[in-house]
C-alpha cells in the first residue's frame, strides 16, 4: 500500500469536487460549492477569500471535524497520499487525524484549554498519536516548547499566563507536536499585531522547512500570502474562481473579484485619499445567484454570466480562472 | 541531554496540583477558612464521639429528665434524662455523612447526565431535560416525602431520597455549562489533535463546566442536612433513638416552652453546620475561578 502511494504520481492532497452544506433553520446553506485543489508535500498552497466565502469549511471537512449536527458533505473526494479521507471509518481517520494532518487555529485566545496547563496540553496531543508514556510525552512537549522560542520552565503554566503571541505560539507547537505531514492553518496570524505576525510567520516557516511539511494557508491578507505561498487559490462564495501560482496570480490577477482585491489595497507609495472596495456585498450562501456567483457585483458582467455556472478556464501555463469575459479583461487593461 | 535532564528538574518543582493551588487560594479567604475549621472540628468530634461523649446517647436517668445545662450535662438532658451533649455529637455522624453522601451521589448521577445532555445536545438532551423536569415540577420536600414514604425510613432510604431531588440541579447547572463550553474553539482544536468524545467531554469540557457544580454541590450539603432534618422531624428519615439533629428536634418540640434547651442545641448544631459549609462553599467559588488565578 506504501509502496504503491509511493510510485503513483497522484498529489499528496487532493480535493476533488467537495461540496459542503450546512443546514439552518429549514434552509440549506452552500458553504462550498464543488471545490478543486491539490497541494503537493513541502509546498504551500494559500486560500484567500472574504469571511465567509469557506475556507474554513474546506480546512475541517479535510480534518473531518465538521460538526455533526447540521453539516454535511454533500459530494466530492479528499484523498491524501491516495487514501480517500472522506470514506474512511472513524477509527481509521483518528490515526490521521492530529498525526499526518493538523489544524493551527485562528484565534490563540479561544484555541486553548484555559484549565490545563500548556504542557500538558501540548502532551495531550502527543500521548494521543505516539502512545508512550507520559514522561516521554511530557519531555516532547517540553523539547516543542522550547522550538518556539518559549522556555521550558514555563511548562506548568496556564494560558491565560501567556500573551498572545506565546498562546498562538503554543498553539503551532501542540500542531506540530507529532509532526504532520499537512498542516492546515486557519488564519494563524489574523488575531495578532503585525511583529508578533512575522515571528509567527517566520517559525511557521522555519518549522515546515525542517520537517517538510505542507501547508494549506486560510488568509485574507495578501501580504501573508505574498511571504509564504506557493500556489493561491481565490475563493468566492465556496467556489474557486482563480488558481494559479503565487507569481500568476499577483502578475497577472485574471478574474474581476481578485483583480478587485489587489485595487483594494492601499498604494504605499502614493497618497490615497480614499480606498477602492469592491461594490456590494458577498452573497448570501443560502441564496446564490444563478450563474456566475460573482455578477451582481462584477463590472464585467453580461447577460450570460446570469444564466449559467462558469466553466473552470485553464489559460497559459496552468493558471486557472472561473471568467467568462477574460480575454476583454485582459484587453482592456 | 544533561540540559534536558536539568531543564525537567527545574520544572517539575514549579508543577503544583490543582488541589494544592485552590486549596492555597481558599487559605487567603479568611471566612472560608472559618468554615472549613468549624467543618473539620465537627468532623472530628463526630468521630470521636464515642471518646468525647461523657455518657452512652441511650443512657437513660429520669432522675435528671429535663435539667437545662449543668456541669454534669453540658447541653442539659431530654424528656428521658439522656444527655443532650452526648447526643448532639454522635447526632453529627448521622446529619453530616447524610448530607455529604445525598450530594455525592446526587452529583455524580446528575453531573453525567448533565455532561450527556449538554455535550450531545438533540434528541438525548430533550428527552434527559423533559424528564428531569418531571422530577422538578414536584416540590422538593414534597417529593422528598413520597420517596420516603415509598422506600421506608432509614438511614440510606433517606439518602437515596434526598439524592433524587438535588439531582436535577446539578445536572441542568452542568448541562448549560457544558452548551457554552462546547462552542468554544479549544473543544473544535481538541478534535483536531483527535481527542475521543470521551476524553473531550472528561478533560476538556467538564473541567471548564464543573466549578459552578462544586460550589452548587457544597451549597446543596447545607440545604440536604437540612432537609434529612426535616423529613427526621416529621418522622420519615431516621427513627428514634438514633440521636439525629432532625429526630432530636421533633422530640423535643412538645416542651419548647418549659424546656428550651432541648431545642436550642439541636437546632444550632445544624444552623452552624449550615453555615460553616455555606462559607466555605464561596470561598471555593472564588478559589475556583480560573480566571481569578494569579
Amino acid at each position: 500500500m506504501s509502496e504503491q502511494s509511493k510510485n503513483t504520481t497522484a498529489p499528496f492532497l487532493e480535493v476533488k469536487d467537495l461540496a459542503v452544506e450546512y443546514y439552518s433553520g429549514g434552509k440549506v446553506i452552500h458553504a462550498v460549492n464543488g471545490v478543486n485543489l491539490t497541494l503537493e508535500k513541502g509546498k504551500t498552497l494559500g486560500l484567500v477569500g472574504e469571511t465567509g466565502a469557506g475556507k474554513t469549511t474546506i480546512a475541517k471537512s479535510i480534518l473531518r471535524i465538521l460538526p455533526d449536527v447540521g453539516a454535511k458533505v454533500a459530494n466530492g473526494q479528499i484523498s491524501l497520499d491516495g487514501q480517500n479521507l472522506l470514506s474512511l471509518p472513524e477509527h481509521e481517520m483518528r490515526k490521521i487525524r492530529g498525526n499526518k494532518i493538523s489544524m493551527i487555529f485562528q484565534d490563540p485566545m479561544t484555541a486553548l484549554n484555559p484549565v490545563q496547563t500548556v504542557g500538558d496540553q501540548i502532551a495531550e496531543a502527543v500521548r494521543l498519536h505516539n502512545g508512550g508514556n507520559k514522561r516521554q510525552a511530557e519531555e516532547r512537549a517540553e523539547e516543542m516548547l522550547k522550538m518556539v522560542g518559549i522556555s521550558a520552565d514555563r511548562y506548568y503554566e496556564y494560558p491565560h499566563q501567556f500573551s498572545g503571541g506565546m498562546k498562538q505560539r503554543v498553539v503551532i507547537a501542540i500542531a506540530l507536536a507529532c509532526n504532520p505531514d499537512l498542516l492546515l492553518a486557519d488564519e494563524p496570524t489574523t488575531a495578532l499585531d503585525v511583529t508578533i505576525q512575522a515571528q509567527v510567520l517566520d517559525l511557521i516557516a522555519e518549522l515546515r522547512q525542517k520537517y517538510n511539511t505542507a501547508m494549506l494557508l486560510i488568509t485574507h491578507d495578501m501580504g501573508v500570502v505574498a511571504t509564504t505561498c506557493d500556489d493561491v487559490a481565490v475563493i468566492y462564495a465556496g467556489n474557486i474562481i482563480e488558481y494559479g501560482t503565487k507569481e500568476q496570480i499577483f502578475d497577472h490577477p485574471t478574474h474581476p473579484y481578485t483583480i478587485g482585491l489587489f485595487a483594494a489595497i492601499p498604494s504605499m507609495s502614493e497618497d490615497e485619499e480614499w480606498l477602492h472596495p469592491i461594490e456590494g456585498l458577498p452573497p448570501d450562501p443560502a441564496a446564490l445567484p444563478e450563474g456566475c456567483a460573482f455578477h451582481p457585483r462584477c463590472p464585467y458582467a453580461t447577460e450570460e454570466c446570469k444564466k449559467q455556472p462558469i466553466a473552470m478556464q485553464i489559460t497559459k501555463d496552468g493558471h486557472q480562472c472561473r471568467c467568462c469575459c477574460m480575454e476583454q479583461i485582459a484587453k482592456g487593461e | 541531554m544533561a540540559e534536558a535532564i536539568a531543564a525537567t528538574k527545574t520544572t517539575k518543582i514549579k508543577k503544583q496540583s490543582e488541589f494544592v493551588r485552590v486549596f492555597k487560594e481558599l487559605a487567603k479567604n479568611k471566612t472560608a477558612m472559618l468554615g472549613l475549621i468549624i467543618l473539620i472540628i465537627e468532623v472530628i468530634l463526630a468521630i470521636l464521639a464515642p471518646v468525647i461523649a461523657p455518657y452512652d446517647y441511650t443512657a437513660m436517668d429520669i432522675v435528671a429528665a429535663q435539667q437545662g445545662p449543668t456541669m454534669a450535662h453540658w447541653f442539659g438532658t431530654d424528656e428521658l434524662g439522656r444527655d443532650i451533649f452526648s447526643r448532639v455529637l454522635y447526632g453529627a455522624r448521622y446529619s453530616i455523612s447524610m448530607g455529604v453522601l445525598a450530594v455525592i451521589i446526587s452529583t455524580t448521577i446528575g453531573m453525567t447526565i448533565g455532561s450527556i445532555a449538554g455535550y450531545f445536545g438533540g434528541w438525548v438532551d430533550n428527552l434527559i431535560m423533559r424528564l428531569l423536569d418531571i422530577i422538578q415540577s414536584l416540590p422538593a420536600m414534597l417529593l422528598s416525602i413520597v420517596l420516603s414514604a415509598v422506600l421506608g425510613p432509614g438511614y440510606f432510604n433517606t439518602i437515596l431520597a434526598l439524592s433524587v431531588n438535588g439531582m436535577p440541579a446539578s445536572a441542568r447547572m452542568l448541562r448549560a455549562q457544558m452548551m457554552k463550553v462546547r462552542g468554544n474553539e479549544y473543544i473544535e482544536a481538541a478534535q483536531s489533535i483527535n481527542c475521543s468524545k470521551f476524553r473531550i467531554i472528561v478533560r476538556h469540557m467538564i473541567p471548564n463546566s464543573f466549578s459552578p457544580n462544586i460550589v452548587q454541590a457544597t451549597m446543596a450539603i447545607a440545604h440536604m442536612i437540612v432537609m434529612a432534618a426535616s423529613l427526621s422531624f416529621i418522622g420519615l428519615g431516621v427513627q428514634p433513638p438514633t440521636p439525629e439533629w432532625g429526630a432530636m428536634l421533633t422530640g423535643a418540640r412538645q416542651f419548647i416552652r418549659q424546656c428550651p434547651h432541648m431545642v436550642i442545641f439541636p437546632g444550632l448544631a445544624i444552623a452552624v453546620t449550615v453555615l460553616a459549609v455555606n462559607l466555605m462553599g464561596d470561598g471555593l467559588r472564588d478559589a475556583l475561578d480560573p480566571k481569578l488565578k494569579h
